[in-house]
């Protein structure tokens, strides 16, 4: 009789403790298809890979509210360096890239990667540097003067070193200016590091840098001890033409599986339409006083 | 599956040629990570064992939850405190270690100290309470009783030093807020696999992965050796 009570109180107390394990499966569950249910009802998932420029000037949160209520999607904005942009949609893991870096996108199109790559819109990079400007080069007109000067000086030079859009720039200006970038030399410093933390690491230890404009004019507030001196103060007034920076949007090639290419034939479409353009054209005048990019697109060019 | 496989091949690749860039790294990674690790050893472990010690320790309902929270602080907290502190405009900004050696090692002591002082505390509290008070009946001193105690708690503080080793060589947060991933100044293997990953260059960044947990691997082997060297297995 003893025997049969202690064995139905261990049955109730196994029972009890496999409780709280029951219902935290139930409660996993429940959130894991709550999270799936999101998509449930129709609403489609566009996987953008992009550079931190379009995501940290604001200009996707201001455009892409218009494109997911039209097509009553959902877009996935996956920000990162124009490498690792490219790389993601080599692997077919972006539906389409929007970047920065002509020869790669070019490059991208050609292996097969992605279908075709269209004209979006343009920024432009300028040169900042510390206010007490140690190289001379406030005022330069072209880009690879100023750097010339900066390593005749060997004033300290922050490099993105990151194979991002804006780094490729760099490294194509040290070429015009005549001299490969160095560095192993002291004043040459290859950060790795995205835009916002090399802006910060220039002000700090009063470094030059290469930027896009937009960048720069986002982090203004924060950036006390630097100034734009190549480039001039704003896009309008920049006069070297090889700081100018368009962007492409290229969907990525479908064969790759997994890709929606019919939302990214309708996102490319609507990126380039004469009415997103004419938000690009406006964004940031607000903010800013001035308009970080310019549209560019074949719609907006032969309107 | 041809990325993994090719990481596997690029980190034997990269040992194998000596690769200077690499071995850069691998030093300034240890070096950081080790000076780090003696300073937060050298200050945590008497400090823990005090607390563990002091059975009526005044304010110990709010030291201990501290500490505990401690060993959980997001390292790129730590980073951006230690970011604060030590830049132009911050108290310390005079000092000029921003973006140094220096300054990491500062933010990696402050994520290791916790996690020591926690560990040892708890690994002396597991030792038989009748000890001490043994060793104070037979006219033992404060530093005698504690100094037996901590050799009785060795697993426990070995432990501790496991656990703040591999919390700080795999941290990227932080080293990468105050040092600043400068190449051939302050780029740690984190960081630089952070890099790689940001390029595309995914097979050499997970290269770097596999060398850095081989680094955290052969670490934890000595101390293991060392563990079984004293009797313990």
């Amino acid at each position: 009789m003893a025997a049969v009570e202690r064995e139905e109180h261990a049955s109730i107390a196994s029972t009890a403790s496999a409780y709280p394990l029951i219902l935290l499966l139930i409660v996993v569950m429940l959130l894991a298809v709550s999270c799936a249910g999101k998509t449930s009802d129709g609403e489609r998932v566009l996987r953008l890979a992009t550079t931190t420029s379009t995501n940290d000037s604001g200009l996707l949160d201001a455009l892409l509210p218009s494109f997911e209520s039209e097509y009553n999607a959902r877009v996935d904005v996956v920000a990162v360096g124009t490498g690792q942009a490219i790389a993601l949609g080599e692997a077919g893991d972006a539906d389409v890239i929007l970047v920065h870096a002509r020869a790669r996108e070019e490059a991208f199109v050609a292996e097969g990667h992605g279908t075709a790559r269209s004209d979006v819109m343009f920024n432009d990079f300028v040169i900042v540097g510390p206010t007490d400007d140690p190289a001379s080069i406030t005022g330069i007109p072209l880009a690879s003067d100023a750097l010339a000067s900066i390593a005749a000086t060997e004033a300290t030079f922050a490099s993105r070193g990151d194979d991002s859009g804006t780094h490729s720039k760099e490294l194509s200006l040290w070429d015009a200016a005549g001299m490969s970038s160095d560095p192993d030399a002291g004043w040459y410093k290859s950060l790795g590091q995205g835009m916002g933390s090399t802006l910060n690491y220039s002000n700090e230890v009063g470094a030059y840098t290469l930027t896009d404009r937009g960048t720069f004019l986002a982090q203004g507030d924060s950036l006390q001890n630097l100034r734009v001196m190549v480039g001039g103060a704003s896009i309008d007034d920049n006069a070297d033409p090889s700081l100018l920076n368009p962007y492409g949007v290229i969907p990525v090639n479908p064969d790759k599986g997994g890709i929606d290419a019919e939302l990214a034939d309708r996102f490319v479409e609507w990126l380039t339409s004469i009415e997103t353009q004419e938000q690009i054209e406006i964004f940031g005048i607000e903010s800013f006083g001035q308009p970080l990019f310019y549209p560019d697109s074949m719609a907006w060019r032969n309107r | 599956m041809e990325t993994l496989g090719r990481s596997f091949a690029d980190a034997v690749g990269l040992l194998w040629n000596m690769d200077p860039a690499l071995i850069e790294t691998v030093v300034l990674t240890l070096e950081v990570t080790l000076v780090a690790l003696v300073i937060a050893l050298v200050i945590g472990i008497p400090v823990g064992a005090a607390i563990g010690l002091t059975r009526h320790l005044p304010g110990r309902w709010l030291i201990v939850p501290l500490i505990y929270t401690g060993m959980g602080l997001p390292p790129v907290t730590v980073g951006l405190f230690t970011y604060l502190v030590l830049s132009n405009q911050g108290p310390l900004g005079g000092l000029g270690w921003l973006f140094t050696p220096a300054g990491m090692i500062v933010a990696q002591t402050i994520i290791a100290l916790p996690l020591v002082v926690g560990l040892t505390m708890a690994a002396v509290q597991g030792v038989d309470p009748n000890l001490p008070v043994q060793m104070v009946s037979l006219g033992a001193t404060r530093r005698q009783v504690a100094s037996v105690t901590l050799l009785e708690a060795r697993v426990g503080v070995t432990a501790a030093v496991v656990a703040a080793y591999g919390a700080i060589i795999s941290e990227v947060g932080a080293v990468m807020l105050v040092g600043g991933n400068i190449e051939g100044e302050t780029r740690v293997l984190t960081t630089a696999i952070v890099l790689e990953t940001r390029r595309g260059n995914f097979a050499l960044a997970m290269a770097l992965g596999i060398i850095l947990l081989s680094l955290a691997f052969l670490t934890n082997f000595a101390f293991h050796r060392l563990q079984v060297h004293q009797g313990v297995r």
